[in-house]
């Protein structure tokens, strides 16, 4: 079985040697150029004066780009509002936006010139901060987006206990460690063959065809690998392709770009900070009756991705619990800053620490233990068999395909199989309207609690506390539900092209692309498990927009499912056409595909023995495959539908000891247990959780971004930007995946589990304000990132 | 300058600029890409490679490093590791373990890692602390490295010593780099290029004169006597963290919380004193314990008191052509010090505050104070209002708390991406208390706690 098994990535070989190649390591034809951008020094302003003379004859300058040099068409780099122009003339928005554009002979004369440039602007006021912003009525869509259901101002009102609270949570730098990179060698007639490093190869031929005046067919986008992505180039490639592109065909050379790691944090955009107000009232348990969130995000300078990402967080301002009373009121504030944009989660992570906070923060005003008020408020379970006895798959299957008939005994008042003891049933309807039929986390809860020896633990830890007055230790529960889909309904879908060559090689292709989590191995797991073939045979080639056409972003965490999907119809047609071929020739229907054979009535036939007579018969052993997402239908003005396809679920447990004296931290442990379904691949499916938990722990701990008063990003290096090292990871770190299929539909019964466990850090978070809690009667009210100064800033206010 | 070293086995001369990094070099001029730029600071460690010379292996940022500090050395990266289809034991385990992602930090991990299992070492977090990987989580390439730690360490790794030419930008005697520094006052002096480094990657600095100081064998070492340690300039800071674990634990910790190993290996105690930055971590440890700095110019000597050296925020007492020759810590200094260095992150990040005290207690009298602190002012400083707050006081909490206000009138720290200058005051006090709190015998260090019932 090639699916299920824990199989390395498809090239750790080639890591591990060296041998992989990225855009920068690609050998370029000779006579190559290098590029690099001027970038402006203000963050709002109008350029008044440009001498550009010394960038000119600095050495190895072959060309130099200002925007006059396009007229009235100055090449956009947008995925969205056609709002980024390549070079800027006029009006300058942030600091580090390109104004020219300089291509030399090599990449260090391109950046020795590239900072020769004497601009001279005047200064216009910046709107640096939410208050600014918000004062200046400066955002995109004409006004909040307001999602919700039932009636949250008079539920709150009538309810017997009401918090207000606000929580600041920073961005967060996608610190790829390689940073943005594209090459351009132009072909005869005009073409252009772009190498880059995107997470979004259709985009680039876009938006390259676009600035070049050429149809899409004329351009064609290769990407084997990305040195990491994490959602960092879905967008953000543009402005490398299309400057290359340019100078490609105005040199006739192969020209390169890649960002010195200082532009690449100065130029590109981030995960969206968030500023996330509340007010909620609740009964004497702890349960939510009514609910009022206030998310104000900071768009940055272009509109990018913002507007989903800005919906996603509402649409989990629920996350695993349900608010019969809500209203989300959303603002997606324009501001002089780096344009924010995808970043791994896409808003998901916010909403969904807002609302973590909120049960947090009525746990220490009931002082309930937090696990306590959470469970109250979930989601009613889905009905489930007990963990590991594999019944779904049976159940599932044998309503022959029809997964959504089983809504009718989900809803059988006594829940005698519920492994999670939940006692009275309190809702299925998010405040989207979309009913969650899925939900496991009751069960899984259990498990976590028992597995991670949580009540002895946090026993243990509140004596602890009792006798330590300066090391103070804290446990946090975090459990996420992520909805999976493409809220922009028409990019769930995916293509793949499989070719088997007479000698019974498969060559592989589909529109995702790799960035580090695997996808390539899942999916040749797929092709390896339809033909019943070893993985040697199996071919993984680069995504090339000439295979497989108008690609969605690998995004989303939706590779596996969508181009999983689109592999498998791929390898159907194939195997269909040779299934025929067998009952045209042998007579036999029934066919068996295994360990590299063909079974078929008394005949066994190797794989590659049955494919050359099949050659030689002229069976067509090429086939396209095509993939989309059913059920879902959304409308985002209106905030109701069904936007996911399912929900992918997680929780995670961590302790943590903080010194109240500094505020530095340690994660001493953490416990997970993770929602894959049935994993294509659970190492792999592993190292997205161990990688997403301390990823997420990061956003929430020491990355912080820091702008001085003018706009200038201070944090523009790894040396003054501080992402998870090492020893941050938690001393003990234990990751079980939940051991049950998807009840959806989907590849192989499977997860997507690319975003979901980042949120699973949220419970470090939690953590550290537990232990800050324990330090004086107040709620501490920590604030994103929690650096030891934020820790210590909330110690004070616990005893304020 | 030529400049002859050993690459994956073969000899190498290369006359490029002297300020060429190893990086651009093994990338551009070898077509070796299996090295990897990842910030271009030394601080991602995507482009660490195994150096060795007559000392042993050491890891180092190729980024940052410099030809002509390799002169006479044998580099392996990661396309020398394995020995045709049989990998290195840590390459394989990475593979076995699942321990690459986007595989892009991959060829640095895998560096760093094989240097360690050469010598034996088994702190991997330590060892891993200059190699950033965003997709993993760390912990399985930390499976890897405890699976490859029993392997036997393959033949062919190994540095054979040969004969190279002397280069004149590389001195190879105190005197010799005294007499080419007199003429030529303006050049910049490189030691391990951890500080130097930057200015060519980053700022895009042309240096026009260069000295390069890692031949100097004389100012490499560390002179005991009865009562001090006489550290030469160019010992390296990893030499640190072994001198002082047996006087003073908690500097020798602060050394090996100091950047990353691949840092430690390049950068020198005299660069860390040198360069004069007020938020470097080994003037306030030092000063605290008394040490002397030892100045040379031509054939003159002179040694002042580490703390005077440091005048003002980029004005060091150091005259043209003079440069640090050695620091002697005298042995008394280090029974009661302490050394707190507190940063946004444990490993491998600069201090916002770095606070030392050395303070005596006479049958519970505080009968001296020496106090220290990098990242409250413009250079490392004294706090002698404390001090003064201090001495003569019985060692009491009441003695503490009427010396906290002291601090706001030693030190105006700044606000800066690292810390505020509220931060920075408010932790520095409590760091007297936590000093306090260690002699009452209290768990202050979160380093020391673990998980669990």
């Amino acid at each position: 079985m090639a699916v299920g098994s824990a199989l390395p990535h498809d090239t750790a070989h080639l890591h591990v040697t060296g041998e992989a190649r990225y855009i920068d390591d690609i050998p370029l034809p000779a006579g190559a150029l290098h590029l690099a951008f001027g970038l402006s020094s203000v963050a709002h302003g109008e350029i008044t004066s440009m001498d550009l003379s010394a960038v000119r004859s600095a050495p190895g300058v072959v060309r130099v780009y200002t925007a006059e040099d396009f007229g009235d068409h100055v090449p956009d780099c947008s995925p969205s509002l056609g709002d980024e122009p390549l070079l800027t003339s006029d009006e300058v928005q942030f600091i580090g936006q390109p104004i020219f554009l300089v291509v030399a002979t090599s990449h260090q004369a391109a950046r020795k010139a590239a900072k020769l440039g004497k601009i001279a602007y005047k200064e216009l006021p910046a709107l640096l901060d939410y208050d600014a912003a918000m004062e200046a009525e400066s955002r995109f869509e004409d006004g909040p987006r307001i999602y919700g259901c039932g009636d949250a101002a008079k539920a709150i009102a009538e309810a017997p206990h009401k918090i207000e609270g606000t929580i600041e949570m920073g961005g967060q730098e996608h610190f790829y460690l390689e940073g943005q990179a594209a090459a351009c060698v132009p072909q005869e007639g005009g073409d252009m063959l772009v190498h880059s490093s995107t997470q979004h190869p259709s985009e680039i031929q876009h938006k390259v065809a676009h600035a070049l005046h050429i149809p899409m067919h004329a351009v064609r986008v290769e990407t084997r690998r990305m040195g990491g992505g994490f959602g960092g180039k879905e967008s953000q490639g543009n402005w490398l392709a299309i400057a290359c592109a340019i100078a490609a065909r105005d040199t006739g050379k192969p020209c390169k770009m890649r960002y010195d790691r200082d532009d690449d944090m100065i130029i590109t955009g981030k995960r969206h900070d968030f500023r996330i107000s509340y007010t909620c009232g609740f009964d004497d348990e702890g349960r939510i009756l009514g609910i009022d969130f206030l998310q104000l995000t900071r768009a940055g300078w272009s509109m990018d991705l913002t507007l989903p990402v800005a919906d996603r967080a509402m649409l989990h301002a629920d996350n695993a619990y349900f608010l019969p009373n809500a209203r989300i009121e959303s603002h997606r504030l324009k501001m002089n800053t780096q344009s924010n944009t995808a970043y791994r989660g896409f808003g998901g992570p916010q909403g969904v620490l807002g609302i973590e906070r909120v049960v947090d923060h009525i746990a220490h005003t009931l002082g309930r233990d937090p696990i306590e008020v959470r469970k109250l408020n979930y989601y009613d379970e889905m009905v489930t068999p007990t963990a590991g006895e594999g019944l779904p798959e049976d159940h599932v299957l044998s309503v022959e395909g029809e997964p959504t008939s089983l809504g009718s005994i989900e809803h059988l008042d006594d829940h005698p199989q519920h492994a999670g003891g939940q006692v009275t049933p309190r809702g299925k309807l998010t405040p989207y309207g979309q009913e969650v039929e899925d939900f496991i986390l009751h069960g899984m809860t259990e498990k976590l609690l028992e597995t991670s020896n949580y009540a002895a633990r946090k026993a243990a830890i509140a004596k602890w506390n009792a006798e330590n007055p300066i090391i103070k230790k804290g446990l946090g529960v975090s459990p996420v539900k992520f909805g999976i889909s493409f809220t922009l309904t028409h990019l769930n879908q995916a293509g793949a092209l499989v070719h088997i060559y007479n000698d019974g090689s498969i060559h592989l292709n589909h529109g995702g692309t790799e960035m580090g989590q695997g996808l390539f191995q899942k999916v040749a797991q797929v092709a390896a498990q339809e033909f019943g073939v070893s993985m040697d045979r199996v071919k993984i080639t680069a995504t090339d927009t000439a295979k497989v056409p108008n690609t969605s972003a690998t995004a989303a965490s939706s590779g596996s499912d969508l181009n999983g999907m689109a592999v498998k119809n791929a390898c159907d047609r194939i195997r269909t056409r040779l299934e025929v071929f067998i009952l045209e020739r042998f007579g036999e229907s029934d066919v068996t595909w295994a360990k590299g054979k063909v079974h078929f009535g008394v005949h066994e036939m190797d794989f590659a023995e049955l494919i050359s007579l099949a050659y030689m018969n002229r069976v067509s052993l090429s086939a396209t495959g095509f993939y989309k997402t059913p059920k879902i239908e959304w409308d985002r003005i209106k905030g109701k539908g069904r936007p996911f396809f399912y929900f992918a679920h997680g929780i995670a447990i961590t302790e943590v000891a903080l010194d109240t004296l500094t505020g530095e931290n340690r994660i001493l442990r953490a416990d997970i247990l993770h929602d894959a379904g049935a994993s294509l691949n659970p190492a792999i499916d592993k190292g997205q959780i161990e990688g997403g938990y301390v990823q997420g722990a990061g956003w929430l701990t020491t990355e912080e971004l820091v702008w001085d008063d003018k706009g200038m990003l201070k944090t523009h290096a790894p040396s003054t930007y501080k992402i998870p090292a090492c020893s941050d990871a938690p001393d003990v770190f234990n990751v079980d995946l939940w051991d049950g299929r998807n009840r959806e539909e989907t590849i192989y019964r499977s997860k997507a589990v690319g975003e979901p466990p980042f949120m699973l850090g949220i419970s470090a978070f939690l953590a550290l304000s537990d232990a800050c809690a324990a330090c004086g009667p107040n709620y501490p009210a920590l604030n994103a990132p929690a650096t030891p100064e934020e820790c210590l800033a909330a110690i004070g206010r616990t005893r304020a | 300058m030529e400049i002859t070293f050993r690459l994956n086995g073969a000899l190498v001369t290369t006359d490029e600029p002297p300020t060429r990094t190893l990086l651009d070099y093994l990338r551009d001029s070898r077509g070796l890409t299996g090295t990897k730029e990842g910030c271009n600071e030394g601080d991602c460690g995507a482009c660490t490679v195994m150096v060795e010379d007559a000392e042993g292996k050491k890891p180092l940022n190729a980024c940052i490093l410099f030809l002509p500090q390799l002169h006479g050395k044998s580099v392996t990266t990661v396309e020398g590791l394995a020995k045709g289809d049989t990998l290195h034991p840590v390459q394989q385990a990475m593979i076995d373990e699942h321990g690459s992602q986007c595989g892009f930090c991959t060829p640095g991990i895998v560096m760093s890692l094989a240097t360690a299992h050469a010598r034996g070492e088994t702190n991997h977090e330590d060892v891993l602390a200059g190699n950033l990987c965003r997709c993993t989580g760390y912990a399985p390439i930390l499976r890897a490295a405890q699976k490859a730690e029993e392997a036997p360490v393959p033949d062919g790794l190994d540095h054979a010593p040969f004969g190279t030419p002397s280069v004149i930008e590389r001195p190879e005697s105190a005197d010799e780099l005294a007499a080419l520094y007199a003429m030529r006052p303006d050049a910049v002096l490189i030691a391990g290029a951890t500080d130097v480094g930057l200015w060519v990657t980053k700022q895009m600095r042309d240096l026009d004169e260069v000295i390069f100081l890692n031949g100097v064998e004389d100012l490499k070492g560390i002179t005991e006597t009865d009562s001090a340690f006489e550290i030469g300039a160019m010992t390296p800071i990893a030499d640190l963290i072994p001198l002082f674990k047996p006087y003073a634990p908690s500097l020798s910790e602060m050394y090996r919380r100091f950047a990353s190993t691949q840092v430690r290996a390049a950068a020198t105690l005299g660069g860390n004193i040198a360069n004069g930055s007020p938020i470097g971590d080994s003037p306030p440890p030092l000063i605290a314990a008394g040490a002397t700095l030892t100045l040379r110019k031509g054939e003159d000597h002179r040694t002042i008191p580490l703390e005077d050296f440091f005048i003002a925020y980029g004005k060091q007492d150091r005259a043209a052509s003079e440069f640090v020759e050695s620091i002697t810590v005298p042995k008394a200094g280090l029974a009661d010090l302490k050394v707190y260095k507190l940063s946004k992150r444990f490993d491998q990040d600069i201090s916002a505050v770095c606070g030392a005290f050395n303070i005596t207690l006479d049958r519970g009298t505080i009968s001296d104070a020496c106090i220290a602190f990098g990242g409250m002012a413009g250079t490392p400083a004294r706090a002698k209002a404390v001090e003064a707050a201090l001495v003569d006081q019985p060692w009491t909490m009441q003695t503490i708390e009427a010396a906290l206000p002291k601090f706001a009138e030693d030190y105006t720290p700044m606000s800066d991406m690292r810390a505020s200058a509220a931060y920075r005051l408010t932790s520095a006090q409590n760091m007297l208390k936590r000093y306090f709190a260690e002699t009452e015998g209290l768990t202050t260090s979160v380093l020391t706690v673990k998980e669990g019932a």
